[in-house]
């Protein structure tokens, strides 16, 4: 970064939030994907929606990379800035603009916490549903850059099920308004539905404007037992087919149901093959018809037993041991990698049987959780970075994890993003046709390849 | 040190433990720093990332990474709230060290801990000194904290508003005690702490009442040093194992059951970070380490968990005291419930909770002199949550805490006491 063009970001943002020390770069070269760090030139923290246009506008008239950063937990590497650049972060710009109870819809700037925004509206009786993972510290700016699900997904949809529209910078630096605060909106190019999903590619948020519904006011949670993973794939297709929707419907297999037992004591049958946590959400009546509706299917199908929780303490019990799942595979080895293919709901037994052929080829221990209602697993592979050999294994694995999941007719990803680390693999899931198109699309609306370049489309 | 090779060699057997961090961030939520400044150097992923960027020399600067990992209260939020159980305390300690070892300790720093800590009856006599003239210097400004403010000192105290030395420290009143154990079977050693001993003379007295009325025996040495955390904080080893060493000396004296002192972060340092960083101390003192810190107990948990104490209900009108966890008992060691039912031993006084008690105060030891504007800034939210309470009195167990809580309700002219919780107890004995 030459010394005029740093003078020019330090007049722009304020000295105090520009950093270029190394120490100071090297903290964003990171995301929580298991890739090469990469340097960026400059960092800075812009303290306004209005500068942080200005930024947006100086970096394409020097034809300076600019990466997006709200709370760096992309599990696709879409905030490494790999062609290093301007790092720009949002987590200055967290102001809750307007929750409206009338007309249930909220304006945020990008860089509010998702937990913090949900508390929020909860305390206004109402509900934000979707609660990714990383919901405790990610921003919604990235919730609706990488198009965040969760475990709500099934009933409640995800992150653009909930966006109504975005305003959002051009290359240039000026506003692009798309979307309005009403329910139904016709009015030009669906452009809030370009921006959801872009990855910091097409365009920097300025605002958000998201959807908000009353809460259920029920919820029952409960939890079916297995001996064979098989039953409990069928169990989740029955259930669907049933008509009942529920608010989540969690897998585990056995491996994954031991290591958090070990780690969590939270009284789970470690002999069990796979379990299903299950909740269904909604008016107290619907509630208590779907709850015994779904006992039946489960006991039909083979579940060895069932225990519904009486209480909100053992609700929170089931939920509790759901929500360590990935803590307690993280600490088994020093590597964790996260997948999220996705596949149609009825492919998973032939999701889970693919799954464990691929751990027994590759020699690895593969465990498997996640949101089996909506065809979203996660095979969390455990593994150790520096062990050169094994990691080819791991990256082999991963190859054929994608195979199989768009051979059942399924995704790339279900909600990390394809960022760095799945962007060689989107022609297998897509076309030549669909690349050139995207990429035509890129150079039009950013002519100089400033915006996040390298992710999801390549060079 | 200052070779390369051995930094690179050093860090290097940090490996394991750091990566086991996976980058996740969750860390973002709880740290309190990175709550005031949003910045990843702060936090402990970016720390860790940093140390990590040092030892694959993707990061050429090590002043660069030790501002960084300075720049933390040890508070241990990070670690307790850590999906994959990163040891970050422990990481952060031995990097303290292995940097100070490369870059050097700075001059003052030496004089402090070499020339003066180490020492620990010329450290006394020092500050006996300094009590009888810090009046001079000094002005009263909040009778129901008594608290003070200097102009004199600004340039080094900035505005803060300090607790005196004692007039009389523990050490002048109660220089050593062996007493055997009474009704209750029970023999406890003391470790007042360096602040119980100097600043807080009362709360080691309330202990020892309390301890007194429970019929507990009591192993009082003299000669006792600082449990070593100031110097280990600023990567000094020799200091830090110097002062280990001198504890273990005193403590292997007497017989007792249980070491408790009423200082969270002495506890914590004796019980988890005497064991963790004893690696490169002779066998026989690593041992001793064993033996001693399996022993070490907070003098509320102690009271609480040992002589079974079953609290009365409060009386009609009396006085609400609220709490302040100190990180290094609640995060590090689980002590929580126990300080409360200490308080809500003495009827005269009724338990209110704040919003977020276990929140860091911004202390963090010597943190709160080289980062005085964060440590304000944290520290000012814990105020905000006491004034919040409505409550009359706030009771934390760390005397380091109650020095930052002082600080902070007396610069903000609130007439709200700050005791220990033992305070309270022996006060209805």
């Amino acid at each position: 970064m030459n010394d005029a063009l740093l003078k020019d970001f330090q007049a722009l943002v304020g000295k105090d939030n520009v950093m270029e020390s190394e120490a100071d770069r090297f903290s964003y070269a990171y995301d929580a994907a298991v890739l090469e760090p990469v340097l960026p030139g400059l960092v800075v923290r812009p303290q306004s929606r209005e500068v942080l246009g200005k930024i947006v506008k100086l970096c394409n008239e020097h034809g300076l990379p600019l990466t997006v950063r709200g709370s760096g937990t992309n599990l696709s590497g879409g905030v490494i800035p790999s062609k290093g650049g301007v790092v720009v972060l949002t987590n200055a710009l967290n102001k809750i603009i307007e929750i409206n109870e009338a007309d249930l819809y909220a304006v945020v700037e990008p860089g509010v916490i998702t937990a913090k925004f949900a508390a929020e509206v909860a305390a206004r009786g109402l509900f934000y549903p979707p609660d990714p993972g990383s919901q405790a510290v990610s921003t919604l700016g990235g919730n609706v850059a990488e198009n965040a699900g969760g475990l709500r997904g099934l009933k409640y949809g995800v992150t653009k099920d909930y966006v109504m529209g975005v305003d959002f910078f051009d290359v240039d630096g000026e506003i692009v308004k798309s979307g309005s605060r009403t329910v139904k909106c016709v009015t030009g190019l669906n452009l809030a539905g370009l921006m959801v999903g872009s990855e910091g590619t097409l365009g920097v948020f300025e605002k958000l404007i998201l959807k908000l519904t009353p809460p259920p006011l029920a919820a029952k949670a409960m939890m079916a037992i297995f001996d064979d993973v098989n039953k409990a794939s069928e169990t989740v297709a029955a259930i669907i087919a049933a008509k009942i929707v529920p608010a989540t419907l969690e897998f585990m297999d056995n491996f994954t149901i031991r290591t958090v037992e070990d780690f969590a004591h939270a009284g789970l049958p470690v002999d069990a093959k796979a379990l299903l946590l299950i909740e269904v959400d909604g008016h107290p009546g619907q509630v208590a018809d779907e709850a015994e509706k779904v006992e039946t299917i489960c006991k039909r199908l083979g579940a060895t037993r069932i225990q519904v929780a009486k209480d909100a303490e053992e609700r929170n019990k089931v939920w509790e041991a759901r929500r360590a799942a990935l803590s307690a595979l993280a600490r088994v080895s020093p590597t964790t990698v996260l997948e999220d293919a996705t596949v149609p709901r009825s492919q998973i037994p032939a999701m889970m049987h693919a799954l464990e052929g691929i751990a027994g080829k590759y020699k690895l221990t593969i465990g498997t959780f996640g949101h089996a209602g909506d065809g979203n697993l996660h095979p969390t592979i455990l593994t150790d970075r520096r062990n050169t050999e094994e990691w080819h294994r791991v990256e082999a694995a991963i190859d054929e994890i994608f195979d199989v999941a768009l051979s059942l007719g399924g995704t790339l990803s279900g909600e990390h993003g394809i960022g760095l680390a799945k962007s060689k693999y989107m022609e297998k899931e897509t076309s030549r046709a669909t690349i050139l198109y995207s990429r035509r699309l890129k150079k039009a609306l950013d002519p100089k390849g400033i915006l996040n370049p390298g992710k999801i489309i390549g060079e | 040190m200052a070779d390369m090779h051995e930094l690179l060699r050093l860090l290097g057997e940090l490996d394991d433990q750091l990566v086991s961090c996976m980058r996740c961030g969750m860390c973002q939520a709880v740290c309190p720093i990175y709550g005031q400044t949003g910045r990843e150097g702060d936090v402990a992923r970016g720390k860790i990332s940093l140390l990590e960027g040092l030892a694959k020399e993707l990061v050429k600067d090590p002043q660069g990474v030790q501002d960084k990992v300075t720049r933390c209260l040890l508070c241990g939020s990070c670690a307790a709230n850590c999906p994959s159980g990163v040891k970050a305390l422990d990481i952060f300690l031995k990097a303290r060290v292995i940097l100070t070892g490369y870059l050097g300790l700075s001059k003052v720093k030496q004089v402090i801990f070499r020339g003066m800590l180490t020492k620990p009856g010329l450290f006394n006599t020092m500050l006996g000194v300094a009590s009888k003239f810090q009046g001079l210097f000094t002005s009263p400004v909040n009778d129901i904290i008594g608290s003070s403010c200097s102009k004199f000192l600004s340039p080094v105290l900035g505005d803060r508003h300090l607790m005196l030395l004692a007039k009389t420290p523990l050490h002048s009143e109660v220089p050593s005690l062996d007493t055997p154990a009474g009704k209750s079977g029970l023999k406890v050693a003391f470790f007042p702490g360096c602040l119980a001993d100097k600043i807080f003379p009362r709360v080691g007295h309330a202990v020892l009442k309390v301890l007194k009325h429970h019929g507990v025996g009591v192993y009082l040495p003299a000669g006792q040093a600082c449990c070593g955390i100031p110097a280990l904080s600023s990567g000094d080893k020799q200091s830090y194992e110097k002062l280990v060493r001198a504890n273990l000396d005193v403590f292997a004296r007497g017989k007792f059951d249980a070491l408790v002192t009423p200082c969270a972060t002495c506890t914590s340092t004796m019980k988890k970070i005497w064991p963790t960083m004893a690696s490169g101390m002779s066998q026989s003192d690593q041992q001793r380490i064993v033996e001693l810190s399996a022993k070490v107990m907070d003098v509320n948990a102690f009271v609480v968990d040992k002589l079974g104490l079953k609290a009365p209900q409060p009386k009609a009108g009396a006085v609400s005291v609220t709490v302040h966890d100190p990180c290094h008992l609640k995060k590090s060691l689980g002590v929580s419930a126990q300080p409360r039912t200490v308080l809500r031993m003495n009827p005269a006084y009724n338990v209110v909770e704040m919003a977020a008690p276990d929140t860091c105060c911004g202390c963090g030891g010597s943190f709160t002199l080289q980062h005085a504007e964060i440590s304000a800034k944290i520290g000012m939210q814990k105020r905000d949550n006491i004034v919040g309470s409505k409550a009359q009195v706030v009771a934390t167990g760390c005397p380091a805490c109650m020095l930052q809580i002082s600080d902070m309700l007396s610069r903000s002219g609130d007439q709200i006491a700050v005791r220990h919780p033992m305070e309270i107890y022996a006060e209805s004995l």
